[in-house]
């Protein structure tokens, strides 16, 4: 059915009666629709603890990121160092923990530029019938058909001087990081969000809406993009894990982060030489960013489940 | 110093065949040129004495198949085009020079019948002749004969600019004349001292007159013996599919009697150092693997399983650090590091003298090259005769903190030293490699204790080492305050190695970047140490000049010399291969066996 979200299967099974008290605020309705998913709570809980983590981290286990221990190398998780070393005897959870920080935030400032694009490219083609649309889309298969990595060896090399002088050395790779991954992941974000709104733009209520007087833009914030949410939320979220790839990717071409900048990606990069005999170097990082995509994943799913107005839970 | 360098080749003509006294006596009878004589015979007796890796086999064949894997894939076979070690080596499995260098560094006769020298009257007193014999009975792999015409032409075809050979620079300079059919000459402009360059190693592999006659000049590129060999090796050209795989079978008519050893050859190219290391070292699905640019920890874990070795052989390469004394963020004329103008710290040798004492060599060999490379302070270190030894490394922070004290550089609020306003922050670049990015890390930290802060580049190194002039990160144009790689020696001898410190040969955008003195830092006693030694016939005098050339840019601690590196390769236990670090592995693949 056009138009209509479909539900998660993780959320089908309705339990007890439905009870849609008339009091509650539909922000409150919201929440108490996302606390009965049970893997959205655990995976928010597993989310949160690692964005704490990485925040207040480093006031908690104060050791420098490079400390140069060679007759501490490739040591397996003690007291000393819960998460063991790397081969120059540096500590890894102190390394974990800056790096998550750069990670997350890489992962989700791209999400949100990526799905910020999407959505307002995906909602003016939705909306525009003829020439806008057309060229939109054009524009949108243009940008798919794109080879993406001499776009980015390009972009890196015009603008990483600039951005390095304004930003200094991080942050300059910061941002072109971001807005790099998030110029070109929109594209998937935009095509459904026009489809969303091609198809909800002609139902009932966006037609009373436009009959009460609703502008057009009053008719897309209002009416069209709460229905169209869903299947965006659960785009968005997977863009967060493209993106932390993605910036691994860079730092492994040599134009993210300096090496020295121990993002997740580049500890991976760094420790699959050595798998056999260090694992826990690789495992690491690697369930760090194994257990921040599938937190993501359920969290989105939840709040899908949550921000469907025509479900009834 | 020098008589004792003279004293080791003398005990290495003592190991070979001759008698020194009798040498000396008629190198005296010829005069001038006595004791360069002697480093000649010395090269030829030893080569003679050793001849490399006993040759077990009794008959040509039944080795069953060799399987190689480069990492790096071959593109093309034609050994005057092959820029690349990769290419070269595929080239020289089906291509010969007249003689090859072992692992000593000695010539060792392939296509000749002997090495010339002064006894046997292949080199003239005055240094400007080379006359040199071909092997008899020699046959290309169509069956036609190997004869001096092939080695006149191969002359033409390089030296022709037409043709744009890579080897071009050992050929355009010299005559080449045919004395009969098995014989050339070698004629120089002047007196040359180092006279094994052309038909030598690398850039000597003869080519059949009869396949590229046609094709000498502008149609060079045309030619389809490039992707089709035939040659006068131990293998034939059986298929090739460029960037992936080579396959060749048994030359049943080779020249030398019961070789080679195995009856096909496959070489695969793919993957990366350690995946190749893998492969042959516990896997076992390849028999050989060559330049293992791996942690040494790594390769020693794999070698734990016994099925595979590791061979690591002196050659002359270095991995050092050069020092921008031009100032790289400063555009003059179209071009950054230009070298018009000066860096605002690192032109103060202070400052670099300092950086010299916060590079610990000690424990970048222990922890992380391992036989990989040997620290070492001076930039030329094989052959040992050539090398300084008045250069000393040192790792002492508290000194390096001293000297910049002295220097007037003082610690800012952010722990970073500055003077007038110049800040003691760098960056720092080199290509991507694990070993290359940890020794970065180890630098970093002991500059950071010193109050000097770099800022980590690395550069995937397709691009690193490419010679494109549009791109900014190529290692020739220097366009960072310091950086790091390895330079090869490809022969036993620096005298074309030191042609980086000349200021002829400064990188610019008048020259594309392509001359060979990437520091671009230049010095008048250099150039004429250098130009004295291209015409000493004296070996002991050109050594000395040589050396001054090489002490001169380390002591203005320029070129910061950090490891003397091996090559290293791994081999299934029970394969015998003939490893040299101053010739491409395949040089003597004719007497590779299996045992």
């Amino acid at each position: 059915m056009a138009g209509s979200t479909l539900a998660s299967p993780s959320a089908e099974p309705v339990s007890g009666p439905a009870q849609t008290s008339a009091g509650t605020s539909p922000g409150r309705e919201t929440w108490k629709r996302f606390r009965r998913h049970k893997l959205a709570m655990a995976s928010s809980f597993v989310l949160g603890t690692l964005i704490l983590g990485v925040v207040i981290g480093p006031w908690l286990w104060p050791v420098a990121i490079n400390d140069i221990d060679f007759s501490a190398q490739l040591q397996t998780p003690s007291w000393q160092h819960p998460f063991g070393t790397d081969d120059l005897g540096q500590d890894l959870l102190a390394r974990m923990i800056y790096g998550g920080r750069i990670s997350l935030a890489v992962g989700l400032a791209a999400m949100f530029v990526a799905t910020f694009v999407g959505i307002l490219i995906g909602a003016i083609a939705g909306m525009s019938r003829g020439a806008v649309d057309n060229f939109l889309m054009w524009v949108t298969d243009l940008f798919l058909s794109l080879p993406q990595l001499p776009l980015l060896l390009l972009v890196i090399y015009f603008f990483r001087e600039q951005l390095k002088a304004v930003f200094g050395v991080e942050g300059g790779v910061f941002v072109l990081i971001v807005v790099v991954i998030g110029g070109l992941k929109w594209m998937p974000v935009a095509r459904l969000v026009r489809a969303q709104f091609m198809s909800l733009r002609e139902k009932e209520f966006v037609e009373a809406a436009k009959a009460n007087g609703a502008t057009k833009f009053r008719q897309m914030v209002h009416y069209i993009l709460p229905n169209a949410i869903g299947p965006v939320i659960v785009a968005a979220t997977i863009e967060v894990s493209s993106a932390i790839i993605a910036e691994s990717t860079l730092s492994f071409l040599g134009l993210g982060f300096p090496p020295d900048i121990p993002t997740w990606g580049r500890l991976l990069f760094d420790a699959k030489d050595h798998l056999d005999s260090a694992p826990h170097w690789a495992l690491f990082p690697g369930a760090a960013i194994f257990l921040t995509v599938l937190s993501i994943n359920f969290i989105g799913d939840g709040l899908r489940d949550a921000l469907d107005p025509r479900r009834v839970i | 110093m020098k008589d004792q360098d003279l004293g080791h080749l003398i005990a290495r003509v003592k190991e070979g065949a001759l008698s020194r006294r009798s040498f000396i006596r008629k190198a005296a009878a010829v005069g001038l040129a006595a004791p360069f004589a002697n480093q000649l015979l010395a090269f030829n007796g030893v080569a003679m004495a050793k001849a490399n890796l006993p040759y077990k086999p009794t008959k040509a064949g039944g080795g069953g198949p060799l399987k190689m894997l480069l990492w790096q894939a071959p593109t093309l076979l034609n050994p005057h085009f092959a820029s690349g070690t990769k290419d070269q080596i595929a080239s020289r499995i089906f291509y010969e020079p007249l003689a090859g260098w072992d692992k000593e560094g000695n010539l060792f006769p392939q296509l000749a019948a002997e090495i010339p020298s002064k006894a046997n009257g292949g080199l003239s007193a005055d240094g400007k002749e080379v006359i040199w014999k071909i092997k008899p009975g020699v046959k290309w792999h169509d069956g036609k004969p190997l004869t001096a015409d092939d080695a006149v032409f191969t002359w033409e075809y390089a030296a022709d600019p037409a043709t744009a050979a890579y080897t071009t620079g050992a050929y355009k300079d010299i005559k080449v004349e045919k004395v009969d059919d098995l014989t050339i000459k070698v004629i120089f402009k002047e007196p040359t001292p180092f006279w094994a360059d052309a038909f030598v190693g690398v850039a000597g592999m003869i080519i059949p007159k009869h396949h590229f006659g046609e094709y000498k000049g502008t149609k060079s590129r045309d030619a389809p013996a490039n992707l089709k060999p035939v040659g006068t090796g131990a293998y034939k050209f059986a298929d090739f599919k460029p960037g992936d795989i080579l396959t060749a079978e048994r030359n049943t008519e080779y020249h030398v009697a019961n070789h080679p050893h195995f009856d096909t050859l496959e070489v695969k190219g793919g993957g990366d150092a350690v995946s190749a290391a893998r492969a042959v070292l516990q896997t076992g699905e390849y028999d050989y693997a060559w330049n293992l640019q791996v942690e040494d920890e790594v390769l020693k874990r794999m070698e734990t399983g016994g099925r595979g070795k590791i061979s690591a052989v002196v050659s002359g390469d270095i991995e050092f650090i050069i020092l921008n004394t031009t100032d790289p963020w400063t555009e003059v004329d179209g071009e950054r590091s230009s070298i018009k103008t000066k860096h605002p710290t690192l032109s103060d040798p202070k400052v670099r003298e300092a950086l010299n004492l916060l590079i610990d060599r000690d424990s970048v060999q222990k922890f992380i090259y391992g036989r990989g490379g040997i620290a070492t302070a001076s930039f030329v270190n094989q052959p040992a005769k050539f090398k300084s030894t008045k250069l000393k490394y040192e790792f002492n922070i508290d000194k390096a903190n001293k000297i910049l004290d002295d220097a007037g550089y003082k610690k800012g609020s952010d722990g970073i030293r500055e003077k007038d306003g110049k800040k003691l922050k760098y960056v720092f670049q080199t290509s991507i490699n694990a070993p290359r990015q940890k020794t970065q890390q180890i630098i970093k930290q002991a500059c950071q204790r010193a109050g000097i802060d770099l800022e980590l580049k690395s550069v995937t190194a397709s691009v690193f080492f490419s010679s494109d002039v549009a791109n900014p990160d190529t290692y020739t144009k220097l366009y960072v305050d310091m950086e790091m790689y390895t330079t090869t020696q490809p022969q036993p001898d620096p005298e074309r190695f030191l042609n980086q410190f000349v200021s002829w040969e400064v990188a610019s955008k008048e020259n594309k970047w392509l001359g060979r003195n990437v520091s671009r830092y230049t010095d008048k006693d250099a150039d004429e140490a250098y130009k004295a030694a291209q015409k000493e016939l004296d070996p002991d005098k050109r050594a000395a000049l040589l050396i001054k050339v090489n002490e001169i840019f380390c002591e203005a601690h320029v070129i910061l010399p950090l490891l003397s590196r091996t090559r290293v390769a791994a081999s299934v236990t029970n394969l015998m291969h003939d490893h040299s670090g101053w010739d491409v592995d395949t040089w003597n693949l004719a007497a590779w066996y299996r045992s």
